[in-house]
């Protein structure tokens, strides 16, 4: 009849267990249907539902750059409570799950363009940031933007998701990273301190800058007070929410922050927006 | 358009003639309750109701329906179609019309077309019956409508309170319903003077009043109020007031099994459930039923009429009509303009 919540048929190629308690994995997925994916057009900041038969769908922000055109990737928290993420994570490489999307808005690219960009991600809520820099440090695009800075952290050095990612890009000379756990181990030689505190240390230009902040509420919370002392406007600060949600496109009603649906309004809102609504609706 | 004129005996009639083109459903009593089915004369149709209980929503929007079945992991086709022949709904009151335009918001909407509901939306046509004997709890009139309100209807159809009905054709279609057979007539004066009288008597029958406009405004400020700390102290949290309204239009998605395989469903869900907005993380952002009784409040006198330009409530009552515990949707909105 029509496809509107009918997920498309994908194959799980590559799982990669992310982190030391085993709970966050990414999924490389790839489209029976070649066709599919040629029409599965995204932008970074934008998620997906990832469909298991039996065991429902959930929305799940997409990983991989929209350049990556062979496969979309999937970094999946598994909750105890959680149906679907539980069946995912219980599933090996070879089966066939289904994704139904892209959906919701995105982060701006555009304007983004001739300008310096901050990226500020803790704990798994790196995903669609991590796609995000994929897409920046594509040789297509990288000379559009100007300097990139990247704060990482989480918890501890096990935490840490995208581990080799993060290697290759400290290797690189066109990128500024800053990895941060809150608390160290004996192997650990890097950085100790939460994002906050080491977002202050670093203390990047404001100037012709946008930054993106995705993480924990607790982390956006701090996050934006020396990102307002460093001198970034409300407009400047974009950000990412969550929500339970069920269709993906504004009609089951349950994902609403006041009158703004974060499955179609969102998920990406500056702080300024954020600002606009009601504290206790957040 | 000029009215038209059927008696009361010929209706019959008229009805068999239309079912050979479509399925009309139509008011029927069964197990204490009356709720629209299709039928196969009209000697089935009870016409004693004030309205049915469950709204006729669930004819464009079921309250549970299966959008695919599945079996070994693979999804099986879809169904071609999901109404067999064009359908009348004979007898819809008003209020339930009206109501079809504000699901046709979140439904029909320019970026994503539902097309469960959109299908049976366009497969259906549908001929209200005033309201003539306006409930207690009916506040149709301080929501922009009335008891002959003509909103969504391709036909009106009035009880003239004698052995007539007045019909009016409201769009093309429902004028094509009227020309193809003789049993109509022209209405006479007499039966237009009958109907403003009987239209006035109805509308005066309705004394509940809630102000709305002006109420969006007022409810942006006052999202912190304490009001929200009393207004839900007495809710259980069973949702009827959802369930049985006509506009909530919220869903869940959920795989079923049976067998070998499943199904995927669409089911109503209640944004007055805590499980609504749970998270797997085990976040709720809206706690408890404060939150819960608040949204429901919001989305339909503020959220709605932001993103639709429109109240989301056609003041039918039945969530007065229905909650256990007596909360009066009327009382908590005197209560916001008192505020």
């Amino acid at each position: 009849m029509n496809d509107l919540y009918r997920p498309k048929p994908v194959t799980i190629r590559k799982i990669v267990i992310e982190n030391e308690a085993k709970d966050i994995k990414t999924f490389e997925l790839v489209f029976l249907d070649r066709e599919d994916r040629e029409r599965f057009k995204f932008t970074c900041g934008q998620f997906a539902m990832l469909s298991v038969l039996e065991s429902g769908e959930s929305p799940i922000g997409i990983a991989s750059s929209p350049l990556d055109d062979e496969y979309l990737q999937f970094t999946v928290k598994r909750y105890p409570t959680g149906v679907l993420t539980t069946a995912l994570h219980n599933l090996e490489e070879g089966t066939q799950i289904g994704v139904r999307g892209p959906y919701g808005n995105f982060y701006p690219l555009e304007a983004m363009e001739g300008k310096n960009v901050l990226i500020v991600g803790g704990g798994f809520a790196f995903t669609t940031l991590r796609s995000t820099i994929r897409y920046l440090l594509h040789e297509k695009n990288r000379s559009r933007f100007k300097d990139i800075t990247v704060l990482y952290g989480a918890r501890s050095p096990g935490e840490l998701i995208y581990k080799s990612q993060l290697k290759e890009w400290e290797e690189r000379d066109d990128i500024s990273m800053y990895v941060t756990v809150d608390k160290g181990d004996e192997n650990w030689k890097g950085r100790v301190g939460l994002v906050p505190n080491v977002l202050k240390e670093v203390a990047p230009s404001s100037k012709n800058s946008i930054a993106l902040v995705c993480g924990p509420p607790i982390m956006l919370k701090y996050t934006m007070v020396p990102l307002l002392d460093l001198g970034f406007s409300p407009q400047t600060i974009v950000t990412s929410l969550e929500r339970r949600m069920s269709c993906g496109i504004g009609k089951c009603g349950r994902c609403n922050i006041s009158s703004r649906y974060v499955c179609k309004d969102g998920p990406v809102f500056t702080y300024a927006e954020l600002r606009e609504l009601p504290e206790g609706a957040l | 358009m000029k009215g038209k004129v059927i008696g009361k005996e010929q209706l019959a009639g008229w009805l068999d003639n239309l079912r050979e083109e479509y399925d009309v459903w139509a008011p029927v009593k069964g197990n204490g309750l009356v709720s629209f089915h299709p039928i196969n004369s009209a000697s089935e149709i009870y016409f004693g109701f004030l309205n049915t209980r469950k709204t006729p929503k669930d004819l464009f929007f079921p309250q549970s329906e299966v959008l695919f079945s599945f079996r070994r992991g693979e999804m099986e086709k879809d169904r071609d179609t999901l109404l067999e022949k064009p359908r009348i709904i004979f007898a819809i009151r008003p209020c339930d019309a009206q109501n079809l335009a504000l699901l046709d918001k979140v439904f029909d909407s320019e970026d994503y077309q539902d097309p469960y509901y959109v299908e049976r939306r366009k497969g259906t046509l549908l001929f209200g019956m005033a309201c003539t004997h306006p409930q207690t709890t009916c506040f149709c009139t301080s929501m922009r409508a009335g008891p002959f309100e003509k909103t969504c209807l391709d036909l009106l159809i009035v009880d003239l309170g004698n052995d007539r009905y007045f019909v009016e054709a409201v769009t093309e279609q429902g004028k094509d319903a009227i020309g193809k057979n003789n049993l109509l007539e022209d209405a006479g004066e007499k039966d237009t003077e009958r109907l403003a009288k009987t239209k006035k008597e109805a509308e005066e029958k309705i004394k509940s009043k809630i102000v709305i406009e002006g109420l969006e405004e007022k409810l942006d400020k006052i999202f912190d109020s304490s009001l929200w700390d009393r207004v839900h102290q007495r809710c259980l949290g069973c949702a009827i007031c959802t369930y049985l309204c006509s506009t909530c239009h919220c869903f869940a998605l959920l795989d079923e099994k049976v067998d070998s395989g499943g199904q995927r469903i669409r089911s109503w869900d209640s944004c007055m459930f805590p499980g609504f907005t749970l998270e797997a993380s085990g976040h709720n952002p809206r706690i408890s039923n404060k939150e819960r009784m608040r949204q429901r409040v919001m989305h339909k006198f503020n959220y709605f009429v932001k993103n639709f330009g429109q109240t989301a409530c056609v003041g039918c009552g039945r969530c007065i009509r229905n909650c256990p515990v007596n909360i009066d949707i009327r009382e908590i909105i005197q209560e916001i303009d008192n505020e």
